[in-house]
């Protein structure tokens, strides 16, 4: 039991628990907060995996950002707790059992065909091997071989400012 | 060292919550939240395979798909706020006719 | 079971070197908070002709006990209608967040030497290669504690408020990060110990010292970062969302002792943090802005702690109660004798001079801070929002533009 296995169940326990108390929660702000716990843990996953600099966009932008927007939709409109439905809950259980072997059916494909490339793993750090900070090799990947994706992403950004701008307008008159 | 296999089962588990969420739940917010989950879920799987086969691409990768989720989080919410502004009601249940 | 407890700390002296610093930075930064309310009650009354708090102890001094007493017993109720959970970890979020960012700022540049482990001042080791980001990433989510603390309230005036302040923060935050981008480029590095040793060098005429900080290339860089930290931690001018005449109290309208303190706490401490980014960016951190070679400045601590001391002890002597004649001369007399100690100990000199500059300019910037709650009005919120959307983003845009090209004449053509 070393420390970084110590730290992934810590973590991976506490994306889980986020994930179900996700689902479990009845008003949606609790869910928001739930799902905060999820990326901050996530974070802490990538900071485990040594991505320090996509660990910092993920706090900046997920849980700075993107889930700030959601909280203030959800302050905005007012939502309140689930109300009851017409449609009867028997699916639930089934559901949860298809939900299980969707997973499991993810997990074993991956599992099984990287089996074949286990040798070829490395261990240890990423950064070690590359002489480079990782976030001096993420920037020359982005400015040199991935350019053009990236001026899209700015242009796709650009697109949804626009969007959401025209969309959240009040009505004229 | 944690083995990449154990990131993957976590991303698979996380992803299969978020399907369940997205499938079972009716506040429309709550649904585009589990999207938000299972995108999370993807990321955590690239950049255990960034880790493991040593080249950064999938870190790239994720910084990419981090601002596709930041740009459809915009624009989906702002359809949702018309969506409770027409309907007056967050449910999905009851927004599945065209007709008012 | 002591001999346990020895092989399990001797095992893992790092964490226990970690847990101790943190408890004693904790201590530290709250005891700089509660006399930083005390130096900025004093410094406003100054400005407007009164006093301030001076009948609590010799010079008011034992004023933010008093507050800290006051904060503790008196009544803390709870609204009714309240989401229990988001009302009790609104505050909590905002107090945590403000603290953690406090522990990745590097204090000094040198190790104490201990029973052969080094303890460097500052929790986070000073090889965070994402040390600024990882800052960003902490003050990105203190929109939380406003926002959930506006809502939780269950009241139209802390919701407004909160919005407004989140609002507020989230808009400037992007100035704020922008505006550092220059002084990234010039470091090459996230990492805040490098980004001071990047200072460090001779500079143009080889005169070292304050003419190689960041300040003179990046002045448009250094206001951006100024304004919109201010505007993130929500001080005048800046302070609508809080300010009593408009909004009540804002967003923490509804909290009362002790959860209140806490959002007190929080923001002097992100104030504090803000101090130290800008002296470590743009004013050279723990450098001297003396030349390396006028040695004799590394007796300027104790040419200012030994005169200070000994105008304390007389001024103490002649004061009017009993408690300050002897506290007062006492206070004194331990600061001439730290200074008399610091000529005859050249090595703790040595040591003593990165924390010393250190703490100077973000002493320096707090009195900046309190300056500007003392004199400036405050703008209405659709003026504020202009500010930071139509002038601080794009002047912030502009600095990384210029810097990058000034950079890149240097790398090709402008090769001396």
């Amino acid at each position: 039991m070393t420390a970084p296995l110590i730290v992934f169940f810590v973590l991976a326990a506490l994306a889980v628990i986020g994930a179900v108390s996700l689902i479990l929660q009845k008003h949606p702000i609790h869910s928001a907060l739930s799902l905060i716990v999820v990326m901050i843990a996530l974070a802490g996953l990538y900071l485990l995996l040594g991505a320090e600099f996509v660990a910092a966009v993920q706090i900046i932008v997920y849980g700075g950002a993107i889930m700030v927007l959601f909280v203030f939709v959800i302050m905005l409109l007012n939502a309140g707790i689930e109300e009851h439905t017409s449609v009867s809950k028997m699916a639930g259980p089934p559901g949860l059992l298809l939900v299980v072997a969707l997973a499991g059916l993810i997990a074993a494909t991956i599992v099984r065909s990287t089996d074949s490339i286990q040798s070829t793993l490395q261990t240890g750090e990423m950064s070690s091997s590359l002489g480079v900070s990782k976030t001096l090799g993420i920037s020359n990947m982005i400015f040199k071989d991935f350019v053009y994706p990236f001026e899209l992403t700015s242009f796709l950004i650009l697109v949804a400012v626009l969007g959401a701008t025209v969309l959240a307008q009040r009505e004229k008159g | 060292m944690v083995p990449t296999n154990y990131y993957v089962i976590l991303s698979a588990i996380l992803f299969g919550l978020g399907v369940f969420a997205f499938v079972f739940k009716r506040n429309i917010i709550t649904i585009f939240m589990s999207i938000e989950l299972m995108l999370n879920a993807v990321n955590l799987a690239f950049v255990a395979f960034s880790q493991a086969l040593g080249k950064l691409d999938g870190q790239v990768f994720v910084l990419f798909v981090i601002v596709v989720a930041a740009a459809e989080a915009a624009v989906g919410l702002g359809i949702i706020i018309l969506i409770a502004r027409n309907r007056q009601t967050l449910n999905v249940e009851r927004v599945d006719l065209l007709k008012l | 079971m002591i001999s346990y407890f020895s092989h399990l700390l001797s095992a893992n002296v790092e964490l226990a070197i970690t847990i101790a610093k943190i408890i004693l930075l904790l201590f530290i930064v709250l005891t700089v908070n509660a006399y930083l309310t005390w130096f900025e009650r004093k410094v406003v009354a100054h400005m407007q002709s009164r006093w301030g708090p001076h009948r609590v102890g010799p010079h008011g001094l034992l004023q933010p006990l008093a507050d800290g007493v006051k904060f503790l017993f008196k009544e803390d109720p709870t609204p009714a209608g309240v989401d229990k959970f988001v009302y009790y970890l609104a505050p909590l979020l905002a107090l945590a967040l403000a603290l953690t960012g406090i522990a990745l700022i590097p204090f000094g540049p040198d190790p104490i030497r201990l029973f052969g482990h080094d303890i460097y001042l500052g929790i986070a080791p000073p090889d965070v290669n994402i040390g600024i980001l990882a800052l960003f990433a902490i003050t990105a989510m203190g929109v939380y504690g406003v926002a959930l603390a506006g809502w939780s309230s269950n009241s139209k005036y802390p919701l407004l408020g909160g919005l407004r302040s989140s609002a507020q923060m989230i808009s400037y935050e992007l100035a704020l990060t922008m505006s550092v981008v220059g002084v990234l480029l010039m470091a090459g590095s996230f990492n805040l110990k490098k980004i001071i040793e990047a200072q460090a060098a001779p500079g143009i005429f080889g005169w070292g010292g304050i003419s190689s900080w960041n300040i003179w290339p990046q002045l448009l860089g250094f206001f951006c970062f100024f304004v919109a930290a201010i505007a993130e931690t929500n001080r005048v001018p800046f302070d609508l969302p809080e300010a009593e005449s408009e909004l009540v109290a804002g967003f923490h309208t509804e909290y009362a002792s002790f959860k209140f303190a806490m959002f007190f706490i929080a923001e002097y401490t992100s104030m504090i943090t803000v101090s130290c980014l800008c002296s470590i960016m743009f004013f050279g951190g723990w450098l001297s802005p003396f030349p390396a070679s006028w040695t004799f400045t590394h007796y300027l601590p104790s040419a200012i702690l030994i005169p200070f001391g000994l105008w304390v002890i007389w001024d103490g002597i002649r004061y009017e109660t009993i408690f300050g004649r002897i506290i007062l001369p006492g206070i004194g007399t331990a600061m001439a004798g730290a200074g008399g100690a610091l000529i005859l100990l050249p090595g703790v000199n040595l040591f003593i001079q990165g924390p010393f500059w250190l703490l100077s300019k973000i002493l320096v910037f707090l009195f900046v801070y309190v300056w500007m709650r003392g004199t400036l009005p405050r703008f209405r919120y659709d003026q504020l929002m202009a500010f930071g959307w139509k002038l601080l983003l794009p002047l912030s845009i502009v600095n990384v533009i210029a810097t990058s090209f000034i950079i890149l004449a240097k790398m090709t053509w402008w090769a001396k």
